[in-house]
């Protein structure tokens, strides 16, 4: 409990606690985090913009984005940036690359988001924010927590596979297993007891083992 | 800002969100799936709005104001 308070106190998020509350200036306007309450929400650092990665990175954000918006999920940007920094570099991707950014950026000068979601890696850069991307829940809980560092641009079918999957898990109370994909078979939780693991065998579930079943969800799950 | 201009005029989106408020009193919910715009975007919008005195609140719907009821005659 100590370490746990010690770990917010320091900014460092935690997987199932809620997420830190801001209120920041975006190329959208000021927004909460409450703004989007009932919402999934991906909030996603990068170090710089006028970069290179962070470029192919925002393009292929921007290419999920009507996925993402079919789930109920947003994305969110972040970098110590300026908003005139932002919106000179998003207005240059749309002319140069003709891709249009539809999602807001935060524009977190003193860091203060950053600091919040431990974004900040003083071994990468100690001015810039490593790519971060947090997967918040409709009840603002974390549920996921990707870190990358400088050098590498994230792969966005993992980002929508992995919000798939918290859904998949939320709706039917199961697991997913590696490399899972919609429309695969799902994992059964784990028995508790001696008893559950023997009934486990009986129940028609494709089973390894006891403690490795498998299922099949309906159609459209 | 996406509904109120520096100069404290509501911009294109300002004034989508007030005429979607003309006749009668909305959640943001409401007002999301009225207007098409993302709910985040609506409840920034009307934070801004009423900050800037066009919408008021009460126990979470939006009415017009005076002023947001004048700027759309």
């Amino acid at each position: 409990m100590i370490n746990e308070t010690k770990d917010e106190e320091k900014g460092l998020p935690i997987l199932g606690k809620k997420a830190p509350d801001f209120e920041a200036l975006t190329t959208q306007g000021t927004l909460r985090l409450s703004d989007y309450k009932g919402t999934w929400l991906i909030l996603f650092s990068h170090p710089a913009d006028f970069t290179p990665v962070c470029t192919t990175e925002f393009i292929a954000f921007a290419n999920i984005y009507d996925e993402l918006r079919k789930r109920n999920a947003e994305l969110l940007g972040l970098s110590v940036d300026s908003v005139s920094s932002h919106i000179a570099w998003i207005r240059n991707v749309e002319e140069k690359m003709g891709v249009k950014i539809p999602f807001p950026i935060i524009a977190d000068l003193n860091k203060e988001v950053a600091t919040k979601y431990g974004m900040i890696h003083p071994e990468q850069s100690k001015t810039e924010t490593v790519r971060c991307v947090f997967v918040i829940d409709p009840e603002s809980k974390i549920r996921a927590m990707l870190y990358y560092p400088l050098t590498t641009g994230r792969n966005m079918n993992e980002i929508v596979r992995l919000i798939d999957a918290l859904q998949t898990t939320d709706k039917n109370k199961v697991a997913t297993p590696a490399n899972w994909k919609p429309g695969e078979p799902v994992v059964v939780p784990p028995p508790a007891t001696a008893e559950q693991a023997e009934e486990r065998l009986k129940e028609g579930y494709a089973c390894k083992d006891w403690y490795l079943c498998m299922k099949k969800l309906p159609e459209g799950e | 800002m996406p509904c109120v201009s520096a100069d404290g005029k509501p911009t294109s989106t300002g004034m989508a969100t007030l005429k979607s408020l003309k006749d009668e009193s909305l959640t943001p919910e409401e007002v999301s799936s009225k207007t098409g715009q993302p709910l985040f975007r609506v409840r920034s919008g009307l934070r801004e709005l009423k900050n800037a005195g066009f919408v008021e609140e009460r126990e979470g719907r939006f009415t017009l104001s005076e002023a947001g009821k004048s700027i759309l005659r």
